[in-house]
Parts: structure tokens; C-alpha cells; sequence
């Protein structure tokens, strides 16, 4: 606009970008770089049971073997060699708030990960780097059986079948190099079963933070909602920036079975050094549903496609979910979903913003096999550009193999109007202000589907990403 | 003596890179509490006017000096005008999709009066707003204006002007668009704003019927981006009998 441009380049990220300095007598830091000795330390420091102990080596193996993949855009600058696998603070996991390490609890404090769970949680986990140092599950959800701990210690407490008959048989490690290194590595995360029947009123939470420089995070999620159960789980991430890279290569796999519903939302907000290669899988039984809410708002770059697959009669998946890419971040996300059972449907809706050179890509992917008949099928990306050097695009892929099917694509770009901009400043906000409620508004339908103090979070990221301060 | 409260010296403007002449040399003086009537051919530049006058970034100053209750305001920028109790009702209104019409009406309150206002307090005041002028209070929790039919977004922009209460209110073609009915409860809103809260108005329009419950101190006629003619307020009967012939070719 003419009176005055409006600086929105960098961004303040004084909220999440304190950071303490890890002293190495309080923490253990593996080597950087993955070799086999680095994962069989991993495995020992776990107590792993043989059987993961040989998996994880033999995902190295494969890591080892397979190609980056090449066509996204460019990981070159990632050095595998100089990331640490492995980070922890010397204390255990905690399930009183109290007994956590204070720097870390200060960390999560600021992040109002406590007061959260005070508000409106049945439970949260915190992962701090590569472990989880607070679980805490509300004992009146505990007691309808309903399990959340990491997958560490569910195998240690009685789950390690379920933990071994689920853990990477969505997500395989020949998926691709990333999910590979995941097995070798993996470390932390949830694990999470819902009995039959039974309903979560309240969301879980668990929130990762990677405060280490230089490290990987590699936490393993695994959900499973058993018969006509129901549960909301929520997961934020974020870190503090540093001039070198880290990487975050985690997995989740959903299990939903027959007549149950999991939603699963997530706020991330993963530094802008970060390289956020994370992969998502459920897997939806007969009459199952799955609800996806997502708000990617950090990292350098990012390749993340959750995938549904509907495999029961008459499952159903809803993908809603918004992007933000500013200087420096080229975010490729998208969303897949493989109709293989009939009357099985999906909505895709998916937002991407970009602003100061960000690129924001977002490829779609649905898959109807020719079994999957009457399947429904409708997908939707709307793309604001805030300035003439953004980028944003959409690449939809089709494979329809049942001749019933009822699909729809419909793609959207635009850029920010100026008439709109000048209607809210004849209201009285200033330049920065109108662009940032435009924005939200454009976010809307994303944030409208998060609870309350997550909408919030998410308004606020949206306004720092537009705010001209500097970090 | 008269307090002026809007004081337009020798205004021209330009558009596009080209700078294509909108304006020319237009002078105008409003004092506080009085009403103001353009009117003019279509493309005349009575938008242009009024969009300049809030600080469009569209249209460029070439010359020309636009004071505010005897402050140069020219180079700000439109919210800082809005601050200073200047209102645009949009010949056009803009959607805004994801934003209701109440929470864009709080904080734009606001912003404009600097304190927080209580929420009770604010939903009394535009529920009182909104039956005043017989807006369905479900309004209120819509998006701004999107969907809103063209007479819709017309009653909400009297109802922002009524929320917000201005020290001036430009309105361009208001009335446009209106059924009868409609027609009257907007310039019943008008009136409120200038009885209630002794509103000044500069009200751009081509139709007479807005005029009939409000009494206008002049009217003036705007051509090709000059001003032709300026007179009381019957020249407006007069230009609705005979048309801006006489000015055309004058
Ligand atoms: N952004 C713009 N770019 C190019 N030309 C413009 C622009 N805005 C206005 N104009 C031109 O300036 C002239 C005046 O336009 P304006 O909208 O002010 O007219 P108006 O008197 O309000 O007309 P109407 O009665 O039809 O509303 C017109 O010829 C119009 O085409
Ligand atoms: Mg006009």
C-alpha cells in the first residue's frame, strides 16, 4: 500500500525461542551421525526387547540402502553426519509436574503446556528431545482403561504385543529413507489405546519440543481406538531456532477400528532450521472415522502427507488443514486418502498462506479402488499469496478405479486485496492489523475446528507471522 | 461563526502509473453538524472523492490540501483518519470471509475509541443499533457482508456508522439499491447518527428520496472531477427535475 509498507519479513519468535544450554553433566547426547554402534546404544539405554533391538538394525540397513527422495524440495543442506540421534536429560520420566528438571519444566511453562492440561486435558505427555520426561493421564480416564504412556513403556506394562503386532506395520520402513532411519532411531513419543466402547470426552495432549541444537527427533505416535470408542488427541511441536539444522523424522500411526472416531489435531510451530520430514498413517475400519486438524506454521522445509486409508465398509476421513510459509520455509505437505471399502468418503480441505518469499505446495492424492463402490470423494485447496514474491501451488493426483465413484477437486489462489485491506483500516487497524485479521479469517475454518485455547495459539501464531518485528 | 470541521483546498488526484486525472481542483468546506449533497453523472468522481478523502492509497495526491478539524491530514494513512472520526460508507462494501460482523465491529470500536469496551456492554449497544434500523440481530454473527444481498450490505454499513459514530460520515450511494422500505429505515439510521450524536454528512447520492427526512445545507454538483456548481439545498430538486444537462455543457 502506499502509506508506509509494512515490514513482514522476520518473525518474533520470543515465545518459543528461549532455550537453556544443555551442560553435558545433566544430559546425554549421543554422536552425531547413525551408525550401527549409535543404534545399538539406543537400544541398550531402552532395554528394548530383542525384537526391536534386530529391527532397528536392520532399518539402518535399509536407511543405508535407499535414496533421498528427490522429488520434493531440496533436503542438500541437511547433514546427516552432523545430527545428534540421540539427546536426554539424565532424570526419568516424571508423572508429577513437580519432579521435572527445572530448566525443562520452565520450558514447557512457557509454553503453557501445565496450565493446558490444568484447563481442559485428560492427559498430556511432554516430550523434551528424545524423551518423554512428564506423562500424566486424569485418573477418572484411567479408569475406564484407557492407556497413554510412550511406546517405551507401554512395552514394559503388559503391551508390548499390541506395541509390536502395530508398531511400523502402516508406516513400513521401506516406505522410504526417512521411515527407515525412524525404526533405526526411534525414540519417545505416545502410545494410546482406547478400550471399546469407550469415550474420551476431553482431548489428550502430548507436545514435543526439540531444545537441542543439532539434534534429531524421532518419536514414535501410536493410537489405538478400539470399537465404538472415541477420542480427540493433540499434538503441538516446537523449538528454538539455531544457525545449524535439525531434523525431525517422527512417526504416527492410527489405528480406528470398526465404529470408532479419532481426531487428531496438531499445532506445529518447528523452528525455521528445522527439517520436519514426518510421516502419518491411519488406518480406518468398517464405519470408522477419522478427522485430521492441522496448523503447520514452522520449519525450513517440510514433506508431510498424512495418509487414510479406508479400509472398512462405509469408513469416513476428514483432512482440514492449513499451511503458513515465510522467508525461508518451503513447506510441501499435501494429504492422501486410498478408498478401499465401499460408501467409504473423505472431504479434503486444505488452506496454504505464504508470505516474504515462503513457498507453500500442496499435493493431493486419492486413490478409489475398484473395489471401494459408491465411494465420495471432495478436495478443496484455497491459496492466499501475501506478496508478489510467495509462492503457492497445488498438484492433485487421481487414481479412480470403481466407476460409481463421486469425486470433486476444486483449487483456489489468490492474493490478499488490497480493497479489503483498505475497508479495515477505514475501521480504524492499521495496515498490519487488517492484513493479520484477513488472514485469520482466511484460516477460519481451520481454527473453528481446534478447541478453544489451540484456536487461540493458532490466531497468535498467525499474528506474529504477520507482525513486522524481528526476531 | 462557523466551525469547520472538513476543509478541501484545491484537491486533485491521479490514478495508475499513468496518473490519469481524477480530480480537479476541488474545493469544499463543511462545518460541523451541517449535510452535504453530491451529485453528478456516473464516473463524475464522487467515489473518488470520498475514498480520497479516507485515504485510499489508490488515488494519488497531485495537489491539493485536505484538512481535518484543522489539521493537515493528507498524508495519513486511513486508519489514522478513522482515529481522527472520519467514516466511509462504501458504495461497494468488501466481504470478509471468517470474520463476524460483531467481533470486526468490537474491535473496530475499539481501535477507534483506544479503550476496551465490556462485552455486555457492546452487544447492548448493537442490538439497540441493529433494531433501529430492522437488521435481524443473526446478522451480527455472519461473516461481514459475505452474502449479505445488495441492500443488506447497504444496512450494515449505517450500522457500523451508527456502532462507531463518526465525527464524519461520507456515505456513497447508500441508497442505491434500497427497496422503499429500505430506503426509510436507512435514512431513519441517518438521522439518528446526526440528531443522536451531531453527525456531519457529506451524502453522495442520485436520488432524492434519501433527502426527504433530513435537511440538507447544500448541495454541490460534481463533473468530469470538478465542482460546477454548489447551491442550497433545493438545487437537488432542481437536478432531479432537470438532470446535470445544464452543468455538462456549461
Ligand atoms: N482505480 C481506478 N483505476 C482506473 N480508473 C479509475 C479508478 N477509480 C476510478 N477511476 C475512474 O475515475 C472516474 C471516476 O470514478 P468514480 O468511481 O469516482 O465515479 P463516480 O462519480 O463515483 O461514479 P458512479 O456514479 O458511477 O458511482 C471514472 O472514470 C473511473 O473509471
Ligand atoms: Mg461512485
Amino acid at each position: 500500500m502506499a502509506n508506509g509498507k509494512t515490514i513482514i519479513n522476520d518473525i518474533d519468535h520470543t515465545r518459543y525461542d528461549f532455550r537453556y544450554a544443555e551442560s553435558s553433566e545433566e544430559y546425554i547426547r549421543e554422536d552425531d551421525g547413525f551408525t550401527e554402534d549409535i543404534v545399538k546404544r539406543i537400544s541398550e539405554e531402552k532395554g528394548d526387547p530383542e525384537w526391536m533391538r534386530d529391527f532397528r538394525l536392520k532399518c539402518l540397513d535399509l536407511y543405508n540402502k535407499m535414496d533421498m527422495p528427490c522429488w520434493g524440495p531440496s533436503i542438500e543442506e541437511l547433514d546427516m553426519n552432523k545430527i545428534a540421534s540421540y539427546v536426554r536429560h539424565k532424570s526419568d520420566m516424571k508423572n508429577n509436574w513437580e519432579d521435572v528438571p527445572s530448566d525443562i519444566k520452565e520450558t514447557f511453562e512457557k509454553l503453557g503446556i501445565p496450565q493446558a492440561e490444568r484447563l481442559s486435558l485428560a492427559g498430556v505427555g511432554a516430550q523434551y528431545d528424545s524423551e518423554i520426561v512428564y506423562h500424566n493421564l486424569k485418573e477418572e480416564v484411567a479408569k475406564t482403561g484407557v492407556v497413554y504412556t510412550d511406546i517405551e513403556t507401554a512395552m514394559k506394562t503388559g503391551y508390548e504385543d499390541m506395541v509390536r503386532e502395530h508398531f511400523m506395520k502402516l508406516i513400513t520402513p521401506a516406505d522410504h529413507k526417512y521411515a527407515a532411519l525412524h525404526g533405526a532411531v526411534w525414540s519417545g513419543g505416545s502410545f494410546v489405546y482406547v478400550p471399546k466402547g469407550v469415550k474420551v470426552d476431553i482431548p489428550l495432549q502430548s507436545y514435543f519440543r526439540l531444545n537441542a541444537s543439532g539434534a534429531g527427533q524421532f518419536e514414535h505416535t501410536m493410537i489405538i481406538v478400539d470399537e465404538g470408542a472415541d477420542v480427540h488427541f493433540i499434538e503441538g511441536c516446537s523449538a528454538p531456532k539455531y544457525n545449524v539444522a535439525n531434523l525431525h523424522a517422527g512417526c504416527v500411526e492410527l489405528f480406528v477400528r470398526k465404529n470408532a472416531r479419532l481426531r487428531y489435531s496438531t499445532i506445529e510451530n518447528w523452528s525455521k532450521n528445522m527439517f520436519n520430514l514426518n510421516t502419518k498413517r491411519a488406518l480406518i475400519e468398517e464405519g470408522g472415522k477419522m478427522e485430521w486438524v492441522s496448523g503447520s506454521f514452522g520449519s525450513h522445509i517440510s514433506y508431510l502427507y498424512p495418509m487414510t486409508i479406508l479400509k472398512g465398509n462405509g469408513s469416513k476421513m476428514t483432512y482440514t488443514g492449513i499451511t503458513f510459509s515465510g522467508e525461508g520455509q518451503d513447506l510441501d505437505t499435501g494429504c492422501k486418502v486410498v478408498h478401499s471399502g465401499a460408501d467409504t468418503s473423505s472431504v479434503i480441505t486444505a488452506k496454504s498462506i505464504s508470505k516474504s518469499g515462503g513457498i507453500g505446495m500442496f499435493r493431493s492424492s486419492v486413490v478409489i479402488e475398484k473395489k471401494a463402490r459408491n465411494a465420495k470423494c471432495s478436495v478443496s485447496c484455497d491459496s492466499l499469496m501475501l506478496d508478489s514474491i510467495s509462492r503457492a501451488d497445488t498438484v492433485p493426483a487421481m487414481d479412480i478405479r470403481a466407476y460409481d465413484a463421486d469425486v470433486g477437486h476444486e483449487a483456489k489462489i489468490g492474493r490478499i486485496s488490497d480493497e479489503a485491506v483498505f475497508y479495515l483500516m477505514s475501521r480504524g487497524m492499521s495496515e498490519e492489523d487488517a492484513k493479520a485479521l484477513i488472514v485469520s479469517g482466511f484460516a477460519d475454518s481451520v481454527s473453528k475446528e481446534l478447541p478453544m485455547e489451540y484456536a487461540v495459539e493458532m490466531n497468535n501464531l498467525i499474528k506474529i507471522e504477520m507482525s513486522g518485528h524481528k526476531a | 461563526m462557523s466551525d469547520i470541521i472538513l476543509e478541501i483546498k484545491d484537491l486533485s488526484t491521479t490514478v495508475g502509473e499513468e496518473k490519469t486525472p481524477i480530480l480537479r481542483n476541488v474545493d469544499l468546506s463543511v462545518a460541523r453538524g451541517e449535510t452535504h449533497i453530491i451529485m453528478g453523472p456516473n464516473g463524475a468522481g464522487k467515489s473518488t472523492l470520498g475514498f480520497t478523502v479516507m485515504g485510499s492509497p489508490v488515488y494519488e495526491v497531485g495537489s491539493g490540501k485536505i484538512i481535518f478539524e484543522g489539521e493537515d491530514i493528507t498524508g495519513l494513512s486511513a486508519d489514522k483518519r478513522a482515529l481522527k472520526g472520519i467514516y466511509l460508507s462504501f458504495q461497494n462494501p468488501i466481504e470478509v470471509p471468517g470474520i463476524s460482523m460483531r467481533s470486526f465491529l468490537r474491535s473496530s470500536l475499539q481501535q477507534i475509541t483506544g479503550e476496551r469496551i465490556k462485552y455486555s456492554d457492546f452487544n447492548k449497544r448493537l442490538e439497540e443499533a441493529m433494531e433501529l434500523i430492522d437488521m435481524d440481530p443473526s446478522y451480527a454473527d455472519r461473516d461481514v457482508n459475505v452474502g449479505f444481498s445488495g441492500g443488506e450490505k447497504k444496512k450494515a454499513e449505517i450500522l457500523q456508522l451508527l456502532m462507531l459514530r463518526p465525527k464524519l460520515a461520507i456515505l456513497d450511494e447508500t441508497d442505491s439499491g434500497l427497496d422503499v422500505d429500505a430506503v426509510r429505515t436507512v435514512s431513519k439510521g441517518i438521522r439518528a447518527y446526526k440528531d443522536k450524536y451531531n453527525g456531519t454528512l457529506i451524502i453522495i447520492t442520485h436520488n432524492a428520496a434519501i433527502l426527504e427526512s433530513l435537511s440538507v445545507d447544500k448541495t454541490h454538483i460534481l463533473v468530469k472531477g470538478r465542482i460546477v456548481g454548489s447551491g442550497s439545498g433545493d438545487l437537488t430538486d432542481e437536478i432531479n427535475r432537470k438532470g446535470f444537462e445544464k452543468y455538462i455543457n456549461g
